[in-house]
């Protein structure tokens, strides 16, 4: 197949032409190691990155080397900051053996001849392609060992290699890695690639720095938002300001005057006929857009651009919301996810019956950088590049709305001010695309923040009601969970405690919404850890146990003798969290704190947290949250307590004080003054993050620490106040919809 | 439409736009310094954060006429040092702060602010004067301890 501006590709054959023989004579990095190690309190300087050189070698699709042995390793998977950018190429660089300090990590495009999924979403990039990268690794090196044993004339087996070197011991012989690197091109490798014990890892689970932090420190990082090329147009978007409303006409004429505006033109991100993907979720495809020389310009005439709207469906209200899934939970017809057992009868026995409802409103995503694209799409081809987390998607889905071949649709990738969930769903892509191709010429889309927290494809809002029959004994006999959302029920039936439980049900209910929504960072787990972790603090104070000990009984059923066999988690690795959690935290040493715990399994990784609350003034403060995680081997320590730190603030904050309500179709909050965020005030005191080390193959951690967060903050409420909270946003009821 | 002489980063600059324009955009459109970033065009978020004569202040809320007419020298990102050498921006790779990266260039430049005014600053000081920075990843704990060690070493440089 073949594509545009394959920079990589089209090396290949450069280095093909240019390569061939071994370029002896040359100098090698080794020597000129650098010590990097950080003594607390005294800074960091990054180290110059080493010197390009002249020639580069590609190996695979994944690594070149240049002669002086200076190492490029491509990231494959998009950036949206859970750091796959340094954590996937360390993999890679490991099997490789080379020293870090001489690595130079680069940013692929999407290449899916290439890479297996390039795709962030799921906490999924470092458990699916762990494996390929090892091998990916392991196999450039024995390229590179093999051609050194030709050179050398010894067999493979005499050498050995380590930081980018292959040495022959028996006649202290050595080469570098860029000596024999254009040699390597030819020699196939074997199907049995021998892969590094794990005990010999040397840069997996070293805490090694994000490999961008110098350019974002000092402001050089590129993202979607920065892009700028010769002869591009900035261009904005005006959506419909109400979900139910569609485009019916525009007076243009003022806006043309405007200074800087080129063009103003209307688009159909959803033309009929043209296949659409799953990451198309979009309630506004016909949209309006303005292009102009600069940003500030074009922002002015959006506010400026007299539209008028028609209303297609009715608008929607949050309260309705409410109303509508209290009524579905009550009254609703559900779909049955899981039975075990005779619940109803097992109820019906119980000598004690606790019951609880929680919801929790509609969320935005929010990235920092709002959504934008850059795209140059003409009668031949489309290039496009920009934050996306489903760039195979949106090739597909530019490829059906211009018209042009999936092989003529370039998509290259920045590294993103955040992703959430917001940027599985490309329709800005989409819309840069066709804008590009009415104006004809280069242009990059902006977002304006509230076009961004307007347009939809929200965390819906969700409703959940719990049940538990416990014996005379408290031992928990029959266990009911009835969930019911916006597009969407949250249940996960065959989560804990299923399995834990002899007479278990799960029901499902959804209602239906002109308002999109779509994932948001960790779904569904988002609202329901938390729910389920503040119910079963109340199932446990009612059996009169122990919060912990209460769960720890529930695994010990769930080890011994499961119920069922479709439950999705490991009950011994469940329980071993928890177990790290009681013991790093002091639980049983607990003094005058506040203190909430919970446990949550999702995204593969294993999380339980400790969290120790005050009150200040009357506001809840978090003073120390105590996390256990196994997410398996910890392949770059430093930036995976970095992501569990985040995933609890931000779980912190969306519970708290995070809710988006509407009127009338309306979103009733647009911009950061309206719609809170957490603030640097508001966070942890302090974090403390232990992995439970096992050396089963690596998880991932952009989700996991999130959901359960939720759970454990409303129990340490509850001791704080006496009150239980049920209703998100915690902090204030009042926007609750 | 009218020009502007402006000071940024210590150079002399000259540009040509309406008066209300926000710095913000003559810094990323205009004088490509596109390390101050856009977030919310409001003044809530501190995305854009950028110093006028060595304080911090929001460059979406800072209109290209008035600042010409103060006469303020703008300090973005790009002017602390070229190559993270700054005490702040060396404490944030000590702490190995960024996620997604996009809000620490505001977060920087409140920090460096925030310690030219309080050069041993108590917790609290901290958190007063960085929030009114949104980091949506959650990195407040460690801009915490790089506020810190950044004081540190500024003290012993």
């Amino acid at each position: 197949m073949k594509k545009l501006n394959n920079n990589r590709r089209n090396f290949l054959k450069v280095s093909a032409a240019t390569g061939g023989g071994l370029l002896l004579g040359m100098t090698w990095l080794t020597s000129c190691e650098r010590e990097v190690a950080i003594e607390e309190g005294t800074g960091f300087k990054m180290p110059p990155r080493p010197d390009m050189p002249d020639r580069w070698s590609e190996v695979n699709a994944f690594v070149k080397i240049g002669e002086n042995g200076v190492v490029t390793i491509y990231s494959p998977n998009p950036e949206i900051g859970q750091n796959v950018k340094t954590s996937m190429p360390m993999i890679v660089a490991e099997e490789l053996d080379v020293d870090w300090q001489n690595v130079v990590v680069e940013q692929a495009g999407l290449d899916t001849d290439n890479f297996n999924s390039q795709l962030a979403g799921g906490s999924q990039s470092i458990r699916k392609n762990w494996t390929i990268l090892r091998q990916t690794g392991a196999a450039a090196r024995y390229l590179l060992v093999a051609a050194a044993a030709e050179s050398l004339g010894v067999p493979v087996a005499e050498l050995r290699t380590e930081k980018g070197i292959i040495y022959h011991d028996a006649s202290g012989k050595s080469l570098g890695y860029g000596e024999v690197a254009s040699a390597a091109a030819g020699i196939e490798v074997p199907e049995d690639i021998q892969l590094k014990d794990p005990k010999d890892f040397t840069i997996i689970g070293q805490g090694k720095k994000n490999v961008d932090a110098l350019e974002i420190v000092t402001g050089k990082a590129v993202y979607g938002i920065d892009l700028q090329a010769e002869g591009t147009l900035i261009a904005g978007i005006v959506h419909p300001p109400a979900f139910g409303m569609e485009l019916k006409s525009f007076n243009a004429d003022e806006v043309k005057q405007m200074p800087g505006i080129r063009h103003v033109v209307t688009i159909d991100a959803k033309p009929g006929g043209a296949e659409m993907q799953w990451s198309d979720v979009n309630a506004f495809p016909q949209l309006i857009a303005i292009v102009g020389d600069k940003t500030w310009q074009v922002f002015q005439a959006k506010k400026a651009l007299k539209v008028e709207w028609t209303t297609t469906s009715a608008g929607e209200f949050s309260a309705d919301h409410r109303k509508e899934l209290k009524e579905l939970i009550e009254s609703g017809k559900a779909d049955v996810a899981r039975r075990d057992g005779d619940p109803e009868q097992a109820f019906e026995d119980a000598d004690h019956i606790v019951e609880a409802t929680y919801s929790a409103p509609f969320l935005p995503h929010n990235t920092m950088e709002p959504m934008n694209f850059f795209a140059d799409v003409n009668g031949e081809r489309a290039l496009l590049n920009g934050p996306i987390q489903t760039p195979e998607y949106l090739r597909k889905t530019v490829s059906a709305v211009t018209g042009l071949a999936e092989e003529k649709v370039d998509i290259q990738l920045t590294r993103m001010g955040g992703g959430f969930g917001r940027r599985l769903y490309g329709n800005f892509g989409v819309e840069a695309a066709l804008i590009s191709k009415a104006i004809g010429g280069p242009v990059k889309l902006v977002y304006t923040r509230e076009d961004d927290m307007t347009q939809g494809t929200y965390r819906p809002d969700y409703l959940v009601k719990y049940r538990a029959g416990l014996d005379a004994e408290g031992k928990l006999i029959a266990f009911h969970v009835r969930g019911a959302g916006t597009n969407g029920s949250p249940v996960f039936a065959n989560r804990f405690p299923a399995g834990a439980v002899e007479n278990y049900l799960a029901e499902n209910l959804s209602r239906e919404s002109n308002i999109s929504t779509g994932a948001w960072r960790a779904p569904k787990s988002n609202f329901i850890a938390g729910a389920e972790q503040a119910f079963l603090d109340e199932v446990a104070e009612a059996a009169g146990k122990d919060p912990i000990d209460f769960r720890l009984e529930l695994f010990d059923r769930a080890i011994a003798d499961p119920v069922g066999e479709k439950n999705d988690y490991d009950a011994e690795r469940y329980a071993g969290v928890l177990k790290e959690v009681r013991v790093k935290s002091g639980w049983d040493e607990s003094g005058n704190q506040h203190r909430g715990v919970a446990a949550y399994y999702c995204h593969n990784s294993y999380v339980a947290q400790v969290l120790d609350l005050s009150l200040k003034n009357n506001r809840p403060q978090v003073d120390r949250v105590v996390c256990a995680v196994d997410c398996g081997i910890v392949v770059n320590p430093e930036g995976a307590v970095n992501q569990i730190e985040g995933g609890i603030i931000d779980g912190i904050g969306h519970a708290l004080y995070g809710a988006l309500t509407f009127a009338d179709g309306k979103p009733e909050q647009e911009n950061y003054n309206t719609y809170r965020l957490i603030r640097h005030a508001e966070a942890p005191k302090k974090i403390e993050t232990h992995f439970v080390d096992n050396g089963i193959a690596p998880t991932g951690l952009g989700e996991p620490s999130l959901p359960p967060i939720m759970g454990a903050l409303a129990n340490a409420m509850y001791k704080a106040t006496g009150k239980r909270v049920y209703d998100q946003p915690f902090a204030n009821p009042t926007l609750r919809g | 439409m009218p020009t502007y002489q402006l000071k940024v980063n210590g150079q002399p600059r000259e540009v040509e736009a309406t008066s209300e324009t926000p710095l913000l955009w003559i810094l990323r459109d205009d004088l490509n310094l596109v390390g101050t970033k856009y977030g919310c065009g409001i003044g809530s978020c501190g995305a854009c954060t950028v110093h006028l004569d060595g304080v911090a202040m929001r460059s979406c809320q800072t209109p290209v006429g008035k600042l010409a007419e103060s006469g303020q020298a703008v300090t973005t990102i790009e002017g602390l040092s070229d190559d993270g050498s700054h005490p702040v921006q060396r404490a944030w790779l000590e702490h190995d702060v960024p996620q997604c990266g996009y809000c620490q260039s505001g977060q920087i430049m409140s920090a460096v602010s925030l310690l030219q005014n309080s050069p041993q600053p108590s917790d609290a000081e901290i958190d007063a004067g960085m929030s009114g920075n949104i980091c949506r990843c959650g990195t407040y704990v460690r801009i915490h301890a790089a506020v810190k060690t950044a004081a540190k070493l500024q003290a012993n440089s």
